[in-house]
């Protein structure tokens, strides 16, 4: 048993090891940003929901590419008290004090996604300031950026790998719309 | 004490047991290792509750400024919305800022920074930085009361309604967040107390420039005192200025320089851009000219008209979409994004003056060119 102690130092230097080349492969990085991407709820927002035969649901085929540049939207929605905002049956337009927020296209389309130009970096400090590129413009609501921006570099790095790869969705998403004067 | 000891006990049976043990404790101890660093960290610690617990005052009854600390005004002022503002800095006893990098100075932990915004003679708020010991930078606003006796620490997320401005709008103290997606920009930390803003070659046509207050702090003073080590003589020998071709355009480009530069510069994250606005004094030429001139737009900002398709377009100020990004306060659009709620029309008509000479100058330039 003597001999075993030097073998088990080593199978405990190697072991974390061995773990952390598995965890930052390009693959489990993006199975973890596949999983991030789910249980957050970035479905809810990002991708077109439709009416299916079990009720309303994520439209798969344009998986998070956003509010449709076809759903027109021209001025914010008139809602009366106690309500003070509205969402539209994608739910990926959005009406509230701010005037109207559509949601971001996440996909590598090179001409009409939102990360085309985003470095890893900038996609980080999105999340931790609410602002584009981590210093541009407010991201408006509903975004809860203040919940992401909690995640983990390594948990925003695997959710922005794992958007780079998912397929491209060509779909211009329109400009936001200023609350009315 | 008696479970530690029947452990000991347990893995002084056997030896094979207790290189288990270890092998067991080696593994686990690398995973709670692995497992911590993937934990956010928190703030380095919390800044004082009250400005008067920072130390700016000597007396703070009599809002009296501590005499040890040095007054200083940047050459190219960051426009807040008309504020006036006064700024110190404090450096502990006996340390000095490390200059051997004139883009990027080094500062001793334990250095104070402090600026004051006034609107209408009224304090409003009163910014602070300072360095920690692990090197971060502590970042605290702290908000006037109306009666100007005391301020308080506003919260992370910042204060709005701080004070009223034209339009209905009102100032708003920036949160945390907002105050690093501009001061974490660039290469450093620490925006208008560097070796262009200090340099002793003021310019005379900088806009909205204040009256440095005494001792007159600009990098001779720095070095003379021993505050500033490490500065390369050439930038004393021949302080730094803004290479232009005309004062308008030395004043557009250190306007530029003063507002812009901390986000648009070449080492920061924006850097893929390709707008660079901030000057270097390590570099030939002007970045802000041949990153802007005649350069085409990346991608539009929501609100821009399309046909802004250069940046800046000489002889054209009007499509330039440099000029749509400063004379706007759309949200989505403006420029600068946060920090300013009103536009700052002397910067509109610099740059729009800036832009329309660039035309007429290069026109001259082909006619020159034709008559040769």
């Amino acid at each position: 048993m003597r001999r075993a102690l030097p073998l088990m130092s080593m199978i405990a230097l190697l072991v974390p090891g061995i773990v952390l080349a598995q965890d930052s492969s390009p693959g489990v990085q993006v199975k973890r940003g596949e999983y991030l991407v789910t249980i957050t709820g970035c479905h809810d927002c990002h991708t077109p929901w439709i009416t299916g035969s079990g009720g309303p649901e994520p439209d798969m085929k344009r998986a998070l590419s956003g509010h449709p540049q076809d759903l027109a939207i021209t001025a914010p929605a008139t809602v009366s008290p106690p309500w003070g905002g509205a969402m539209t049956p994608s739910s990926t337009g959005w009406s509230g004090p701010w005037g109207v927020s559509f949601s971001a296209n996440l996909t590598p389309d090179p001409e009409t996604g939102v990360l085309r130009d985003f470095t890893e970096q900038q996609f980080i400090q999105t999340m931790r300031t609410g602002r584009h590129q981590g210093q541009g413009r407010q991201i408006l609501p509903p975004m809860p950026w203040p919940n992401y921006g909690q995640m983990t570099d390594d948990d925003l790095k695997a959710v922005f790998a794992y958007l780079r790869q998912i397929p491209p969705v060509r779909n211009k998403v329109p400009d936001p719309i200023p609350p009315k004067q | 004490m008696a479970k530690v000891t029947a452990t000991e006990e347990r893995f002084g049976s056997g030896q094979g047991r207790c290189s288990a043990a270890i092998g067991a404790v080696l593994i686990l101890s690398f995973g709670l290792l692995k497992s911590v660093s993937a934990v956010p960290q928190p703030a380095t610690a919390n800044p004082p509750p009250t400005l008067q617990e920072t130390g700016l005052y000597a007396d703070f009854a009599a809002l009296q400024v501590d005499p040890a600390h040095l007054a200083f005004a940047p050459q190219y002022p960051l426009w807040s919305d008309g504020a006036a503002k006064r700024r110190w800095i404090s450096l502990p006893p006996g340390t000095a800022i490390d200059g051997s990098d004139p883009d990027a100075w080094i500062f001793p932990v334990g250095t104070r920074f402090w600026k004051e915004f006034s609107f209408n003679g009224q304090r409003v708020e009163t910014r602070y930085l300072e360095r920690r010991a692990d090197g971060q930078w502590l970042y605290a606003a702290y908000a006037w009361s109306p009666a100007g006796r005391e301020a308080q620490l506003v919260p992370v997320r910042g204060k709005r309604g701080a004070y009223p401005l034209a339009g209905g709008r009102s100032h708003m103290i920036p949160g945390v967040t907002d105050c690093k997606a501009c001061h974490q920009g660039g290469p450093s930390e620490i925006l208008g107390f560097s070796t262009l803003q200090l340099s002793p070659e003021r310019d005379p046509g900088a806009l909205h420039a204040e009256l440095q207050p005494a001792p007159g702090l600009d990098l001779r003073y720095l070095v003379d005192t021993g505050l500033l080590v490490g500065l390369p003589q050439a930038l004393l020998d021949a302080p730094p200025r803004i290479a232009a071709a005309t004062a308008t355009e030395r004043s557009a480009l250190g306007y530029m320089h003063g507002n812009c530069g901390h986000c648009h510069n070449e080492r920061g994250s924006l850097q893929n851009i390709g707008l660079v606005l901030r000057h270097s004094v390590k570099t030939a030429g002007e970045p802000a000219i041949a990153s802007t001139v005649g350069q085409f737009v990346k991608k539009p900002a929501p609100g821009q008209s399309p046909n802004a398709v250069l940046r800046v377009e000489p002889g054209h100020p009007e499509r330039s979409g440099l000029m749509q990004r400063v004379s706007s306060r759309y949200p989505a659009l403006q420029m600068p994004p946060l920090g300013t709620e009103l536009i700052d029309d002397e910067a509109v008509s610099l740059l729009y003056r800036w832009i329309a000479e660039k035309g007429a100058s290069s026109q001259q330039a082909h006619v020159n060119k034709e008559g040769e």
